[in-house]
């Protein structure tokens, strides 16, 4: 048996070990990401939650004119937070759409009546299929969808008001 | 005493929910009538992650949204999809991730092939050494 094979296991073992170090180094990223960016919006027709104001369709977001999905619940504390951001986008002119999430009407119009509507439209999403079928994880999440329907960027968790000129830039770029 | 005010505060301080108070989905919590059927969507729900509580699988957890998982995997399996495809929807949409079967591809290659190499490497050692005893042996 040749000598230098003796010393093969320990020199695996710093390998590994060199591996575990550098993964403890560095804080994990345990957000879920959607797959769906970069590919059309999967087909879906949600109907509309509060009066007044339309439902959401896959085709109704094909307009031709780059819009954010918002999804979203009232019941949600961070959407609470990001609804500032929404107002400052809508207020520079983007066409804001949201998804709510496991929701009620009556419930819905109070979180608006309190702390402000940036949407357009909002669909109802009672069971989450609709969110399910865009890959995302959670509320809130926005989408970036271009004219054609399709995805091309997602923001997880809450927009901060230091989010907000990367989501303004991905919405006009996407024209 | 200001920090032990503040830490009684705490202690009577009421969590903050966290989940909807919507009724879980039709099938979140309900067989479906056929066992067949059942016993597949059992199998995938048992190797699909919950993307919330992310250490568990969505027949453990009970967020709302492994609910609306489960829900989304009965409804899928009763209407007659198999298992597999619903598992490749799911990958389509949140990646290999969501899968706790992970598929043989480029990353997970290592993987499925480090445990054959690492049997080989075994045998080949054995038998070096068992060849090495009996030739001192005799």
């Amino acid at each position: 048996m040749r000598r230098w094979l003796l010393w093969l296991p320990l020199a695996l073992l710093l390998v590994v070990l060199a591996f575990a170090a550098r993964e403890l180094m560095k804080p994990a990223d345990r957000t879920v990401y959607s797959a769906m960016v970069g590919q059309p919006v999967p087909a879906f027709d949600l109907a509309p939650l509060v009066p007044g104001k339309p439902g959401v369709s896959a085709l109704a977001l094909r307009s031709g004119r780059p819009r954010l999905l918002n999804v979203f619940a009232s019941w949600c504390i961070p959407c609470i937070a990001e609804t500032p951001q929404l107002m400052r986008l809508k207020a520079m002119g983007v066409p804001i759409d949201a998804i709510a999430i496991r929701d009620t009407g009556p419930a819905v119009r109070d979180f608006l009546a309190r702390y402000g509507d940036p949407y357009h439209a909002i669909g109802d999403d009672k069971t989450s299929q609709v969110q399910l079928s865009l890959g995302s994880s959670g509320v809130p999440e926005t989408f970036v969808i271009d004219g054609a329907g399709r995805i091309v960027k997602q923001h997880v968790g809450d927009i901060r008001a230091d989010d907000v000129d990367a989501i303004y830039q991905a919405w006009r770029d996407a024209k | 005493m200001r920090r032990l005010g503040l830490l009684a505060l705490l202690i009577a301080a009421a969590p903050v929910a966290a989940d909807s108070g919507l009724p879980p989905a039709e099938l979140a919590y309900t067989q479906l009538r056929d066992p067949a059927r059942e016993a597949q969507a059992k199998a995938l729900m048992e190797t699909i992650r919950c993307v919330v509580c992310q250490g568990q699988s969505v027949a453990d957890s009970d967020a709302d949204m492994a609910g609306d998982m489960r829900a989304l995997i009965r409804q899928r399996i009763a209407a007659g999809e198999k298992p597999e495809a619903i598992r490749s929807w799911l990958i389509a949409r949140y990646g290999d991730y969501i899968t706790y079967d992970p598929p043989l591809s480029g990353v997970t290659l290592p993987l499925w092939l480090a445990p054959l190499l690492l049997l080989a490497l075994g045998a080949w050692v054995a038998r070096g050494s068992f060849r090495r005893r009996k030739k001192s042996s005799t």
